[in-house]
């Protein structure tokens, strides 16, 4: 019997809406009743957590974790150890893996390689269309089966809404969310920055704003034409956030999340062609940036999430338009939601900054994950909110170093990360 | 020969004075008439900055004693040194003016301070790209000894022995909108 | 006497575009640009500045016209040239261009002159080599010595750059010789108009500070300079404007469309020209042309550049 007590810290857990300074238990990995702790003093491992938070482990839904396929740029074994060293306790990997995850047996690969080497919880989605092509369903069904929590084309968009339409009817049949990366490939062609003044500027190929509210448009009408939930990717446009906005009011089952980047910086970035400020969605501009902020204020959007995007160092150290699009995230991401959402902007509190990262994601997942009841799987990140750190590119647990973060100055991060019951990640 | 204009320090030791300058001039005016029966065939070709203001001056003194209006041109030397490229600072560069052609005819390269030779032999180097003289003569209106090359003056208004950290100040009324003088910095 | 341009220190050792660089700065290349004019007027067109220098044309995107006026300018400043196409080079053996580059840099060339389709090419090895870059074309990005040349020319011809009304015609978007034009004219005063086709040349533009027309009669009367760019329709282009002889109806400055111009106005093109379509070919070759007067100040301009970039100690 393995019994862990952590002591003095701040409870939050928003699924049971609790928020005090109290003890919180372990035993046997998962989390206990403290009264019914009986073990003498000797046997108990104490944590202390005074001045830090207690959170559920966070969840993050939108990470790339490359294996099979590109394990030069990450692994399943060293994005988990990213995770932990961001604070999150599960991840959801995308399929646009190498090959893509679209049958039952990469899936099954996926979770016994998770269980071989994974520090933290790995969650599959499946993709929608064989192979990411857009032109045939995948055996959605069988992918369900074999365990995916969603499925998604994540890297690409299916373009034939009449297709998108149908796997959104067949989602909700296997009962999964659809989550979609929304870009619409004709007005986007081939957009690399956003279409704006920095991209006239600089005569780069501009990647307008429409090419994602169009597919947000066409997620929001399918959503409601067969009533069954679609999730929009890296929100990113202003337009986007007004769409789901209205939509959410009318009680339509669509939902939006938020990457750190597209808050934490604008298209002004792209000026010295530096590629660690090229991803896609791209940086926006301050109109954006504050539409996102307020969709986040105001529960429009509703998860944090990474888009946690390794690429090897040589791959990206080449001309702009060469490079591949993304950076890596895990490992910063709370840090900036914690110093731009919750000090800086003020946006929203803490407990809501928690709950976006584990009672939204669990919710729109159908996890068990993300709560601190008795009972619940022993996964805890402790948080200190108020502790001031600098980004250290060379301290990354990520094989990938692709970030334009290296040397921010944050307030707030994860100090701690424990998964069934076990400390896999501390500072 | 340096290039900015310039005002005298505390610590110079004046060596000409308006007149000493005026008489030196006036007396290579002179000799340039004297060595150079056909002046016609001459062309006085000054080095940016002062030496273009002391050619001018020159050929004023030149049509006084010898009647004749000389040819004049202006030799810029800075893109033909021997040094670009290891200098941190790029010496500016302005186009030069000898329009006329060189075939048969005596050169005489204008510059206010002789001292290593380097700056003469730039000028000859300019000077092929434009013709090719028969004869270059040069006038210097202070030669400061310390050649690093084998050039000479043919025309010298002062020789003035120094030690190489010492600095040779020239000022022109026109280049430097002050009255003529020559001084040495210790 | 001589204006003294001590003042002015030029400490770049690439030139990468004309966006980061200050009004001085420009007029000092302008003005290092009359000094190198002078040499192409002496019997021997060379100067030993460069002596000993190598420079290496690096050409990734093809051209004829702008590699021979890079590779004459070196040759007249006596540095040795090799010249690099992309067909001939590593790259399409999947060398990165940072490898290429960095090739080059260690059989010592000095400086490394690079058109390329990308955009900020040449900020990436400029900050990563030790030799000089000069930019001659980055995808859509900038063309600093057109558009330099552009500038010369018309100081040259009209004695001032202040106060004049340029006007830039055709395809804006794509154009690095108009987006090099607009950064060098504002800075020195000039008022910039931009004609074209709304959907190449799109209102977000008056956010530089330059207006925007697409009805080119309205604008010609008022015209100081009309630089003529070169329309292209290729593939890419066909969902921006329905074809050639639209474009020339439309825009093309036709012997009718002339008569509209004031008689000191100065008709300018990069080049090539295309006759017939957005220009006439009278009027290329009619008294308002200062075509062929680019190319030759463009290479006194490539001098005064490569001059400044390359003359610079880099230990």
């Amino acid at each position: 019997m393995s019994t862990t007590i952590i002591r003095n810290g701040r409870v939050i857990d928003p699924a049971n809406k609790r928020d005090e300074v109290i003890d919180l238990a372990t035993v046997d990995g998962r989390i206990a009743d403290l009264s019914a702790i009986r073990n003498p003093k000797s046997e108990i491992d104490e944590i202390d957590a005074k001045g830090l938070i207690v959170a559920p482990g966070l969840i993050d839904i939108h990470v790339h974790l490359r294996e099979p396929g590109f394990s030069h740029k990450e692994t399943i074994e060293s994005g988990a150890r990213a995770a932990a060293a961001g604070g999150f306790t599960t991840i959801v990997c995308m399929p646009n893996t190498s090959p893509v995850a679209d049958t039952p047996s990469m899936i099954a690969w996926i979770k016994n390689r998770a269980a071989e080497m994974a520090c933290v919880n790995i969650l599959s989605t499946g993709a929608i269309s064989k192979n990411l092509s857009g032109e045939e369903l995948a055996p959605i069904g069988s992918l369900v089966q074999a365990g995916v929590v969603a499925i998604t084309d994540d890297g690409h968009c299916i373009q034939n809404h009449e297709l998108m339409r149908r796997a959104v009817e067949y989602a909700r049949m296997v009962g999964v969310p659809v989550m979609d990366h929304c870009q619409d490939y004709n007005l986007v062609g081939n957009g690399l920055v956003h279409e704006g003044y920095w991209s006239t500027l600089l005569g780069l190929p501009g990647w307008p704003a429409a090419g994602e509210e169009a597919i947000v448009l066409r997620n929001i009408l399918l959503a409601e034409l067969c009533d069954h939930h679609v999730h929009c990717q890296h929100v990113s446009a202003a337009g986007s956030v007004r769409k789901i906005r209205e939509a959410r009011a009318r009680g339509i089952k669509i939902s939006g999340e938020v990457c750190p980047h597209h808050i934490a910086l604008t298209d002004e970035s792209i000026q010295n062609f530096d590629t660690n400020y090229k991803m896609n969605p791209p940086l926006r501009s301050q109109q954006d940036v504050d539409a996102l902020l307020d969709g986040i204020a105001d529960g429009t959007l509703s998860i944090l999430a990474s888009d946690h995007a390794p690429h090897a160092g040589f791959e990206k150290e080449v001309e702009f338009d060469a490079a591949p699009f993304g950076i890596v995230g895990l490992e910063t991401e709370l840090g900036l939601f914690l110093d731009l959402l919750v000090h800086k902007h003020r946006k929203i509190d803490i407990v809501r900054l928690i709950e976006m990262y584990t009672v939204e994601p669990a919710r729109l997942l159908k996890l068990g994950a993300g709560t601190l009841s008795v009972g619940a799987e022993a996964d805890i990140t402790l948080i200190d909110p108020e502790m001031e750190w600098t980004v250290d590119l060379a301290k990354f647990q990520s094989k990938s170093r692709n970030s334009p973060f290296d040397g921010w100055k944050l307030k707030g991060r994860a100090v701690r990360t424990i998964v069934g019951g076990e400390t896999v990640w501390q500072l | 020969m340096n290039l900015t204009t310039q005002t005298p320090p505390t610590t110079a030791v004046p060596i000409m004075d308006a007149e000493a300058i005026r008489r030196a001039l006036r007396r290579i005016a002179h000799e340039i008439v004297e060595r150079n029966p056909d002046l016609k065939s001459v062309v006085l070709a000054g080095i940016p900055l002062r030496g273009v203001e002391m050619s001018q001056r020159l050929a004023e003194f030149i049509r006084e004693i010898g009647q004749v209006d000389i040819d004049m041109g202006v030799i810029d030397v800075a893109m033909h040194r021997d040094d670009v490229g290891k200098r941190t600072e790029l010496p500016v560069v302005r186009a030069s003016k000898l329009p006329m052609p060189l075939d048969g005819r005596t050169l005489i390269i204008v510059d206010d301070v002789l001292f290593t030779g380097r700056t003469i032999r730039a000028a000859m180097d300019a000077i092929s790209s434009f013709g090719r003289p028969a004869r270059i003569q040069l006038a210097a209106l202070v030669d400061r000894g310390h050649r690093e090359l084998p050039i000479r003056a043919d025309y010298v208004g002062k020789n003035l022995p120094t030690s190489p950290n010492e600095k040779i100040r020239v000022c022109l009324e026109q280049t430097d909108d002050g009255s003529d003088a020559v001084w040495i910095e210790k | 006497m001589d204006r003294e341009m001590t003042n002015m220190r030029w400490n770049r050792k690439d030139l990468l575009g004309l966006r980061e660089l200050s009004a001085d700065e420009i007029d000092f290349i302008l003005e290092t640009t009359d000094a190198f004019k002078e040499v192409g007027t002496r019997e021997i067109k060379k100067v030993p500045a460069l002596r000993g220098k190598t420079l290496v044309n690096f050409f990734v995107e093809p051209s004829t016209r702008t590699r021979t006026s890079f590779e004459l300018a070196a040759l007249r400043l006596s540095a040795d040239v090799i010249n690099i196409s992309v067909a001939a080079s590593s790259l399409t053996k999947g060398e990165t261009l940072k490898d290429t580059a960095k090739n080059l840099e260690a059989l010592h060339a000095d400086i490394l002159v690079l058109r390329h389709g990308s955009a900020g090419a040449p900020q990436f090895l400029a900050s990563r080599l030790k030799s000089s870059v000069i930019n001659a074309g980055d995808g859509a990005h900038e063309h600093p010595t057109q558009a330099l040349l552009d500038l010369y020319t018309i100081r040259e011809k009209r004695g001032k750059i202040a106060g004049l009304h340029v006007v830039i015609v055709g395809d804006i978007l794509f154009s690095r010789v108009a987006r090099s034009n607009i950064f060098c004219l504002l800075k020195l005063g000039a008022r910039v108009t931009l004609v074209g086709p709304s959907t190449l040349v799109p209102r977000e533009f008056e956010k530089l500070g330059v207006t925007v027309s697409h009805r080119i009669d309205d604008i010609l009367p008022d015209a100081d300079v009309v630089n003529l760019l070169r329309i292209q329709h290729e593939r890419q282009r066909k969902e921006y404007f329905p074809g050639i002889s639209e474009y020339t109806r439309l825009f093309g400055l036709t012997k009718e469309r002339a008569k509209l111009l004031k008689p000191d106005c100065l008709i300018m093109h990069p080049g090539p020209i295309n006759r017939g379509v957005e220009i006439d070919s009278e009027i290329a070759d009619g008294a308002q042309s200062v075509i062929l007067d680019q190319v030759t100040n463009g290479l006194a301009v490539r001098m005064a550049v490569l001059y400044l970039c390359g003359g610079i100690s880099t230990t």
